[in-house]
């Protein structure tokens, strides 16, 4: 550990939170349906897209109507995008002549892509044609993060109604978000990728001649463009199976600092929108301040494991230094401390490390922060409302102390509210633990483990923690393209996402039937210090609680058997 | 509007005498009772010792296995007798508090009438008909005359007397019910003690105020409040997230070579999960009851309660909550030249005679001041007449009289041109302030002006304080003046006050406060207090007020004693506290000890844990052993 490092990480924090404050001002404004500066631009297209389709921007939608726009969407655009990737040797665009997706990687592609997850069970570099990439996987990263947005601005609008009844309307939050958000950002953000050395090209690949005299074939795409929306709408589904860690999709030490904070700020975004749009800007302060502590913890947990040299080398006497094992040399312990905390803490899922050579203590930390619900910042929009589900239970538990029936942002928090907050809360354990528990005796399942004791049971649990906190991160060592694997990571990930997304509606349709309360000293205080210490004391122990015995039989046992190996030496 | 003042914390016995105690005899019916409860069928509503007895069951089922098959049980009996404590605990609590409710509803019951009513059939000749008080239909009348007690609550339509309400309130003292305006109202099972009243049925058989009370305080119609459901909602889900977290460990735990007996795992479940909040849930809501019986209110369900702990704005009424409820002197301005000694004196002499509490208050003044005086021999006592407005005393060829100042002036021929410009300025000062000014003459000469003021109760002030404190509003009720009502506003210290009010002015400022997302809490005893009564959120009527009032509200103070609204407030808040308390203890006790037994169930099979066992415990059978004792 040294200063550079610390700094570095400090750096990129400060970056992240500063970049979200502005993005959450303007995104508040498209979720109000106030004028942009990219009105004269843009308002025509917008209007266009209502008038093909139909929509009547100034009806609203109750949280059933909201709730069933969402889900249908989702659905139609699995089925989409699943045709697409079983047929892709029927549709253009395809140089590299490849099949179509067996329909257990479709299937598990789909949804990935679907939920904002991109989960990649696929090497894209040998199975998905540039059509499916552009057509299919791109422009899902687009539609699943607006979708993520939109629910956070149905849950900010219910903070914000007194005794209303609408959310809002699905298909204008989700034209407003893609079209004067997502698109503009992303375009800014390639252009920009583009000039540091990115490709962007519709070949199929370059030959190259290595310095041994052997010929190479490496893959092209248009990296860029894919790259920025990646990041940006915390999807995390490289073009390349090595990811970000790959030269081409990051170049060099800027593209890594941007990407790191691009696929944190528009989640940070979110909440500085939501504070707007709910009325509660100090609340929102709140959050954000939850959030960034959270994530600045498990940064430095994990450059603090990862500055390490490993035992075993330490051991046989090797030159010290920073256990490298699977790091990308360009970048080094603090880069990737940091990118892996926001990778994990944000449901992004890109990487420019595998997970797999972290430290036991290193890569278990990446999984607590799935775990935790990712909701530090959490995916867009969906890390927003996972953090209120916890605020609220939060709020429960402490207003009970008070001597009222706790209140949140003006609305009372009552049992319809905490039922489905403890509804969606139950689908993580559910989903990560159900699963594992199942996988790790199934034959069929444990086929696909490369590695066996501690390690093993790591790379299983962080498979469905991925999957079912949509992260879509691998610890690898896991070979997942098999039918079990892909079905069951599929199911996950539709748990993590619509099943905590429902409950979430209901909550909000719940909330803005309710009067708003006017704050009086009575009220629990949800914007000071300690309530953010008690959020994040929420927080850690419901992961704790969920989570704390299959860690203590994976890394943390791992941990401890690697220092007795080494001290028994 | 009219209400029944009492000062500060007056009477306090009644009712909670019938719960305040423990006896041995409520705590064997309690015990038996928490057997009773092992039924299943009893527990769904508590998923948490639901969950517990569950998995006692199974424990004991394989401890019968286990000692058939002639395997050594010992630890496992050892499980599931502490199982078995942990559910017997929970049940015997919610009992013991059950059983205080029943003790209290069983020395009511007794107070019900058995004897025959005087059903009126015919009004024009009065004739009488013996009729049992479970057949009287609402809108029947009945004669109860000097001994006999009023069959069912009904409203007076003829008679006035006086009624012993001891039954209901536990006060001895009679209280005087006629027809006619608010004190028109009579409760079943109150004895008339003079004279007669003809009463007309407003209630049906079994839904009597008397019955209603009984079944409150057994907790019959007890139903969970929103909060305690909201509670039990919370609970469930963690109750959920151990059953998940444990039953995976069988997995999770196969694989890493960590052999878990499922009782362990069951054992491990009913550690984590908040066995102690679980039990003591319905508890606390029946203790919440208890406690405003004991203060002698009763609420009509615990959703009132709870609604007390979370009021935003009290209305409060300035007389008999605010203030004392008579204006009383406080200083007597000379006139320029006359020496204070006399000016005290002509004022007494004045008052010597005067019975009404501000004559009374003259007299304290001024012995108060160090002057006793009584009426001399045969003095002649002036009383107030609307005429002259004034009262006064003649003894001896000398007169003293004491009224409003312009009445006393104009009886001494004086023109306020003449008045001494000083004297002028008093009573300006005293009317700015809210107060009353009265001259005083003496033998046709103006010795000096009372001050006369509404003189807040002691403490009122710091209560009002601690009020705003917990984000309470203070709104002060008054016919007063506004100017009056401004003086005693801020004298208490109250948020706002609404002066001059009419019922519909109240009305009108539950439903602004309402609109701006605020609970409102009041009292009120009068029939025109009812569409504010029924509006507010808590609604508090006085046991001696109208019937409409007394349905209205969602509670019935016993002692109709105003100020109690403050100390329901505090009621509900603290119910509300104790089990946020609990919940929080609970809670994280329980994840101390997750935190604690986890390493210890794996170190055997995994020795590199051992680190974690920060308790040092030797096998998972002594950690789970000492977490289910604890548990317990």
């Amino acid at each position: 550990m040294n200063w550079q490092g610390w700094a570095e990480i400090a750096l990129t924090l400060a970056l992240i939170v500063g970049l979200g404050w502005p993005i959450g001002i303007y995104l508040a404004r498209v979720w109000r349906g106030d004028r942009t500066w990219l009105d004269p631009v843009l308002k025509p297209v917008e209007g266009a897209i209502y008038a093909a389709c139909g929509v009547k921007p100034d009806k609203g939608q109750t949280w059933l109507g909201y709730t069933g726009a969402f889900l249908a969407f989702s659905a139609a655009s699995f089925v989409l995008l699943y045709l697409i990737l079983r047929f892709q040797n029927l549709l253009p665009l395809n140089p590299q002549g490849f099949a179509g997706l067996t329909p257990h990687l479709a299937f598990n592609t789909a949804i990935s892509f679907v939920t904002n997850t991109n989960w990649q069970s696929y090497v894209p570099e040998t199975t998905v044609s540039t059509f499916s990439q552009m057509a299919g996987l791109t422009s899902h990263n687009f539609l699943s993060a607006a979708a993520g947005i939109a629910v956070a601005a149905a849950l900010a609008r219910a903070f914000a109604a007194n005794r209303g009844e609408t959310l809002g309307d699905f298909w204008v939050d989700l034209t407003r978000i893609s079209l004067y958000v997502l698109l503009p950002l992303s375009l800014v953000i390639a252009v920009a990728f583009v000039g540091l050395g990115m490709p962007q090209t519709l070949a199929a690949h370059v030959d190259a001649t290595t310095l041994e005299g052997a010929k190479q074939t490496i893959s092209l795409y248009p990296t860029a463009s894919q790259e920025a929306i990646k990041q940006l709408g915390t999807n995390g589904g490289g073009v390349f199976n090595a990811n970000s860690s790959h030269p081409f999709e990051n170049p060099n030490a800027i593209t890594n600092l941007i990407e790191i904070v691009i696929m944190n700020a528009l989640s940070f975004g979110c909440v500085v929108a939501f504070g707007r749009v709910a009325f509660a800007h100090a609340e929102a302060r709140a959050l954000v301040a939850v959030m960034t502590i959270l994530l600045s913890l498990g940064a430095a947990a994990i450059y603090a494991a990862e500055v390490q040299p490993a035992p075993a080398q330490v051991a046989a006497h090797a030159a010290p230094g920073p256990n490298m094992e699977g790091k990308e040399v360009r970048f080094g312990a603090p880069s990737t401390a940091i990118w892996t905390a926001a990778t994990t803490g944000a449901s992004d899922g890109g990487v420019n490390a595998m997970h797999d050579s972290l430290m036991p203590l290193g890569g278990g930390v990446a999984l607590f922060l799935i775990q935790l619900g990712e909701i530090i910042p959490g995916g867009v929009g969906s890390g927003l409302y996972g953090m209120v589900v916890m605020a609220l239970i939060a709020v429960f538990v402490a207003g009970l102390m008070v001597g009222r029936t706790p209140e949140y942002l003006g609305k009372k928090v009552e049992a319809r509210e905490v039922k489905f907050a403890m509804l969606a809360v139950l689908i993580l354990p559910t989903a990560i633990l159900g699963f594992s528990a199942v996988a790790a005796v199934l034959p069929t399942a444990l086929a696909g483990l490369l590695n066996h004791g501690p390690h093993g049971l790591s790379e299983i649990v962080y498979a469905y923690s991925s999957a079912a906190g949509n992260n879509g991160s691998a610890f690898a060592g896991l070979t997942a393209n098999a039918p079990y694997w892909d079905t069951t990571l599929g199911v996950a990930m539709i748990l993590g996402r619509f099943a905590y997304a429902v409950p979430v509606l209901a909550i909000a349709g719940a909330l803005a039937a309710k009067p708003k309360l006017a704050p009086t000293g009575g009220s629990f205080p949800t914007d000071g210090p300690l309530f953010v210490g008690l959020l994040i004391g929420v927080v850690l122990i419901m992961g704790g609680l969920q989570f704390f015995p299959a860690l203590a039989l994976g890394p943390i046992v791992e941990h401890f058997q690697v220092l007795q190996a080494v001290a028994g030496h | 509007m009219s209400m029944q003042a009492s000062p500060l914390g007056a009477r306090r016995r009644s009712a909670s005498a019938l719960t305040n105690s423990l006896s041995p005899k409520i705590l064997g019916q309690a015990a038996l009772s928490a057997v009773l409860k092992l039924d299943p069928r009893k527990l769904v509503g508590n998923p948490v010792i639901m969950a517990t007895e569950v998995v006692a069951i199974l424990s004991t089922i394989s401890d019968v296995v286990a000692i058939a098959t002639g395997v050594a049980a010992g630890f496992a009996v050892q499980i599931s007798l502490w199982l078995w404590a942990t559910v017997l605990f929970a049940n015997l609590a919610e009992s013991v508090a059950e059983g205080r409710g029943k003790a209290a509803a069983d020395s009511l019951r007794a107070s019900r009438v058995t004897t025959k009513a005087k059903l009126i059939i015919d009004p024009k000749t009065g004739t009488i008909v013996p009729t049992p008080a479970h057949k009287l239909g609402i809108g029947e009348i009945v004669l109860v005359e000097a001994g006999d007690v009023v069959p069912a609550d009904g409203e007076i339509v003829e008679g006035i007397a006086s009624v012993n309400e001891a039954a209901i309130t536990g006060e001895s003292a009679p209280v005087i019910r006629e027809s006619g305006g608010d004190r028109s109202a009579v409760t079943g099972g109150t004895t008339v003690v003079s004279d007669w009243i003809k009463v007309r049925i407003t209630s049906a058989p079994g839904d009597t105020f008397l019955d209603r009370m009984i079944a409150m305080v057994e907790g019959a119609e007890r139903r969970k409040t929103p909060n305690e459901i909201a509670l039990a909602v919370l609970l469930a889900g963690l109750t959920l997230i151990f059953l998940i977290a444990t039953v995976t460990l069988l997995g999770l735990g196969a694989y890493s070579g960590v052999k878990l007996d499922p009782l362990v795992l069951g054992a491990l479940f009913i550690c984590l999960i908040p066995t102690t909040i679980g039990g003591l849930l319905s508890a606390i809501g029946i203790a919440g009851m208890d406690r405003l019986l004991k203060v002698n209110v009763l609420a009509t369900s615990g959703r009132a309660v709870e609604a007390a702990g979370d009021v935003d704005t009290l209305l409060l009424d300035k007389t008999g909550t605010i203030t004392f409820g008579n204006r009383m002197a406080t200083e007597v301005i000379p006139a320029p030249g006359v020496r204070p000694e006399a000016a005290l004196r002509a004022t007494l002499m004045a008052s010597l005679g005067d019975e009404t509490p501000e004559g009374r208050s003259i007299v304290d003044l001024a012995r108060d001041q160090g002057l006793t005086l009584t009426a001399p021999e045969g003095a002649t006592v002036i009383p107030f007449s609307a005429t002259t407005r004034q009262s006064g005393l003649e003894h001896a060829g000398n007169a003293w009289r004491k009224g409003a100042v312009d009445a006393v002036l104009k009886s001494l021929s004086l023109e306020p041109k003449q008045v001494p410009a000083e004297l002028m300025a008093a009573v300006d000062r005293i009317a700015r302030s809210g107060g009353t000014p009265l001259a005083v003459s003496e033998n046709g000469a103006l010795m000096g002006v009372i001050h006369l003021k509404d003189v807040v109760k002691p403490g009122v002030k710091e209560r009002f304080a601690d009020l705003r404190r917990m984000g309470l509003r203070t709104v002060m009720i008054t016919g007063d003046n506004p100017v009056t009502a401004a003086a005693i506003a801020s004298e208490a210290g109250v948020d706002d006050f609404l002066a001059e009010a009419t019922p519909e002015d109240k009305l009108r400022l539950i439903r602004e406060e309402q609109a701006k997302g605020r609970l409102v809490a009041m009292c009120g005893d009068g029939a025109n207090d009812a569409p504010a009564l029924a509006q507010s959120d808590v609604g508090v009527a006085m046991q001696t007020g109208a019937q409409a009032a007394r349905e209205a509200g969602n509670m019935v103070d016993l002692d109709s004693d105003p100020t109690k609204l403050i100390e329901i407030v505090e009621v509900g808040k603290q119910m509300l506290i104790t089990r946020g308390a609990l919940t929080t203890f609970s809670v994280a006790n329980d994840v101390a000890k997750y935190f604690a037994i986890i390493p210890a169930i794996f170190v055997t099979s995994l020795p590199a844990l051992g680190a974690l066992n920060i308790m040092r415990l030797t096998s998972p059978q002594s950690a789970i052993l000492s977490a289910v004792i604890f548990n317990a």
